[in-house]
Formats: C-alpha cells, structure tokens, sequence
C-alpha cells in the first residue's frame, strides 16, 4: 500500500464573497496548491471535489469538470456529497486512490459560495441535510437539530449554556491570528451569552457563520514525492468513515455520534495510533456543542467530560490537545463543501509549523481532522503525522 | 406532491389510527420502509402506536425555515413512543412550559405557508 503525502495546500480568505463565484473560488485554492506543490498539471490523475449547495446557490450542478477546468487541469473530476462533510470525503476517496496504485497524484478539496442567498435561503438549504419527511416538514432547521441534540446531551451528562461559550471564546481567540479565517475579533463569555437565542439552547454565538471558500490539496504517493523530490513532510497515516441514521429521531442516542466513533476507531487502527498519541484536533464545531460531540467522539474525553474541556483550559492553545488551532469552523468559517478539506488543509500548515499558530504546538507530531455531515450521519476521521 | 406510504400514515394519525412497523424482532421503524432499519427483517407489520410519549428532546427555534417564518418562534420536539421516536411541532403549550417528560399525542396539523400537513404534537 502507497504512502500518501500532502504534497501542497491552498485556500481562499474564508468570509463574504457573495460577488465572486463558485469556479473563481475553487480556482484560487486550487492554483494555491498547485504553486506550493510544484506538481506539473499533466501529472494531476483526478479531481475530487466537495460541494453541497452549489443547485441552489448558482443553479449549478455537475460542478466537477468545470472545476477542473477552472482550476487548468485535464483530467477525470468527480463530485463528492455529504452535507457538510462533503470535501472530507473526496480527500478520503483521494487517500484510498493514491493507496491503492491507481492514481500517484489526486487534487482534493472542495468550495462553497452561500452569502449570496439570503438567510432564509440558506437556513433552507442548510436544513435540506436533514431528512425531508419527517424533520424539516417539522421545522427542524441546522441550528435546531444541533439544539436537540445539545438538550439531549445536557439531560443526560449536565453542561451549560456557559460551557458552550467557552467554547466559542477559545476559537474566535484562535481565529484571531490566522489569515484565513473569518472572524478576526476575540469574543467575551460574556458577549456570547448575551447574543441572541437561535434555537434555544444555542444561540447566535454558539453558531458558525455563513461562509464563502474553497479548500484544496494536492496529495502525492510517498514514490511520486521521492522522484520528484517534493518538500512535502506531512502523510496522511489514517483514515476512516462511519454513518447512522439520518434522521436523529432513528439514532439509539441523540446525545453521542457513533459515526464520528466509528469513523475514528478505523482511523486511528489505520494510522496504529490511540487517542492519547494526538497533539492536535481539528473538529467539526458547526456549533459549539459538535466540538463537544466530536471530542468524545475522538475518544480525547470519555462521554459526559467534553463538555468542560474548553472552560477548564485543556482544549485551548496553551492546553495539553489543543483543538480547533485555527479558529474552527466557528471563527474560521464553514464554507460547508469545502470545510473537510480545509481541516486537512490547516492540519498541515500547524503540523509543517508554518500556521500563524504552529507555536502552540512545536513539537506536535500526530494531527487528526473530524468532519461530519448533517447531525453525524456520516463523518469522516483523518490522522496525520510530521517527519521530524 | 404526494409521497406514498407516508401520506397514508399521517391520514392514519389523523384519524386517531396511528401506527409504527414492527418487524418480526420487535424493531420499530416507520413508513415507506421495505426493510427493518435495525436488524434487515422484511417482516414488517403495521402495529398500532402507544397513544402517548414522552419529550426526550425539544428546542424553541427563533429562525425558521421560510416556510415556518410565520411560526417563530415555535418548538420542535422528539418524543419517545417505545419502539419508535416522532419529530414534531408541539403546539398548544407555551413554549417557555414546555419541559423533558412532558407527556403528548401525536395528531396531523396544517402548515399555513405551505399548505403541507405536518406531524404535531400536543401536551395529553
Ligand atoms: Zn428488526
């Protein structure tokens, strides 16, 4: 089996774009990555591509050859859809390619454009991760399932209101210092728990935001990296994927995700690593309750113990697993189709150590990503490690 | 738009008829379904639905979807059945009563944006 490698990394400024579109995007990250590689496009095999929305923000479907085309590559493209774990899983399915011999260089990544619509019409199109007949006829809307499921898990293991807001503070903190995220703008507890309710118990500040961008990677065999001589110190050692039900009602427990568990127990056999191995998580904190979520579900924290985690400082830049070093998807942005990759993506700038916040983690050698889509019913677990 | 299998189970709810599918291991799923969920039986047998749950899980949502604009804020709330759990919008309770354990019934309402029926519950 192949040894992949990160071979070059790119990303657009997360935030407003409304004016530019979904190809521009996605070829700003994707060229970003080429450079960094210095991969001949010729050599580029495949394109995966993540997208969630794009039918209803730009009325456009069969986004991956036109893709490739923005991006300057002649090539097979394929789309790749989980809600908001949709570019997580084309790195996955770039991973397992790469592994297999098919392919010795993939280009995965993903883009998402929303700020153009408005919010109905995202809070709408958002929803429609969720199963139609018996959760959205319902008004169950993103922020509300992810309400559902943080009552559940505060009835089952207690929390608050002010746990969840250390959460939001710590990413904001994080995002403070990184070039691409959205926010640039620390946060009090205080503030966040003043913000107005969305879906009690969540409120404002307990959301991510709405989010223009991209991600893209060019992932390379160990062989390909050797031949060539690319500087590229960062391997993916681990991947996995599990599902559930869709709709939360069918779940066993509405206060855990055992895809996300799933997923993690095969990544990290994958990579031969425990969760005690991780010096670092990028999670999917669509609100702050999934950090919570996700963190158990890596097995960091046993379940009922994430909840504290941010609040007692263990999970913050100067803690022992720092989670979310770049801002997350709550201060960084969550450009749904896109953010899976740029978890891999900010994974490797800290690991490389050139990340505005690599200081926080000098001599990390074992990064994972968690991506989920929708309420966990699918989720995605990468590991990666640094040579040092 | 019509969607077979569901159509004709929230017409079962409305007429005080309510059921879930049981598979043959006792499972509860519900319809259309060709195929137990949990265990893969494709004995699946219309059984009748306990008359009343529990709230297990709820949230007062203050930005809705379009079609619930005209709502907000309302509350959508998981019930426990037994073999089965119902999403719905629980109506007739004040949302700042509205409690985990709360007691309710299932029954079939009206979306008033869309003209879609919908499952609601109601305190019991
Ligand atoms: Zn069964």
């Amino acid at each position: 089996m192949a040894g992949v490698r990160v071979a070059g990394v790119g990303l657009t400024q997360f935030g407003r774009h409304p004016e530019r579109t979904g190809r521009d995007l996605f070829a700003e990250a994707a060229l970003a990555a080429r450079e960094e590689s210095g991969v001949p496009s010729d050599d580029i095999e495949e394109l995966n591509f993540g997208n969630y929305m794009g039918v209803l923000a730009e009325r456009q479907g069969h986004m991956a050859p036109l893709m490739a085309e923005a991006a300057g590559l002649d090539c097979p493209a394929t789309r790749y859809e989980d809600a908001c774990a949709s570019a997580g899983m084309a790195v996955r399915e770039a991973v397992r390619t790469v592994r297999s011999g098919e392919s010795d260089v993939v280009l995965a990544g993903g883009l998402e454009r929303m700020t153009n619509l408005d919010t109905a019409d995202v809070t709408e199109g958002l929803a429609t991760a969720a199963d139609e007949l018996f959760e959205i006829r319902q008004g169950m809307t993103f922020p509300g399932a992810y309400a559902l499921m943080a009552r559940a898990y505060f009835e089952r293991y207690g929390g608050s209101r002010e746990d969840l807001a250390h959460i939001a503070v710590k990413n904001h903190d994080n995002a403070f210092e990184n070039e691409y995220a959205q926010f640039h703008r620390k946060i009090t507890v205080e503030e966040a728990l003043d913000a107005p309710m969305v879906a009690d118990p969540l409120g404002l500040m307990d959301a991510c935001p709405v989010t223009d961008g991209a991600s893209a990677l060019v992932l390379v065999s160990d062989e390909y990296a050797a031949e060539h001589g690319l500087d590229a110190p960062v391997s993916v050692t681990g991947t996995g994927q599990g599902g559930d039900n869709l709709a939360l009602q069918d779940r066993r427990d509405m206060a855990s995700t055992p895809a996300a568990e799933k997923a993690a127990d095969e990544a990290f056999a994958d990579a031969d690593i425990s969760p005690g191995d991780v010096d670092a998580a990028e999670v999917h904190d669509c609100f702050t309750i999934a950090e919570v979520l996700a963190i158990e579900s890596l097995g960091l924290y046993e379940r009922g113990e994430g909840i504290g985690a941010a609040r007692r400082g263990e999970t913050t830049a100067d803690g022992d697993v720092p989670v979310n070093l770049s801002g997350g998807l709550k201060a960084k942005g969550h450009p749904v189709g896109a953010t899976g990759g740029s978890q891999v993506v900010e994974m490797t700038r800290l690991l490389r150590g050139d990340h505005p916040n690599s200081d926080a983690v000098p001599d990390a050698d074992v990064g994972v990503t968690h991506n989920a889509g929708g309420t966990v019913a699918s989720a995605v677990v990468h590991v990666l490690e640094v040579d040092r | 738009m019509s969607d077979e299998g569901f159509d004709e189970w929230l017409d079962a709810i409305g007429e005080g008829e309510a059921f879930y599918l049981e598979c043959d291991e006792g499972h509860g799923s519900l319809p259309p379904r060709r195929i137990c969920p949990h265990c893969g039986s494709f004995e699946l047998s219309e059984t009748p639905l306990p008359a009343s749950g529990t709230v297990e899980t709820f949230t007062t949502v203050y930005v809705g979807t379009p079609d619930f604009t005209d709502e907000e804020p309302y509350v959508t709330a998981i019930a426990d059945f037994g073999p089965v759990r119902l999403t719905g919008v629980l109506r007739d309770v004040d949302p700042d009563d509205v409690e985990v354990g709360l007691t309710v019934e299932p029954d079939v309402g009206r979306n008033e944006a869309t003209g879609d029926r919908l499952l609601v519950l109601r305190p019991r």
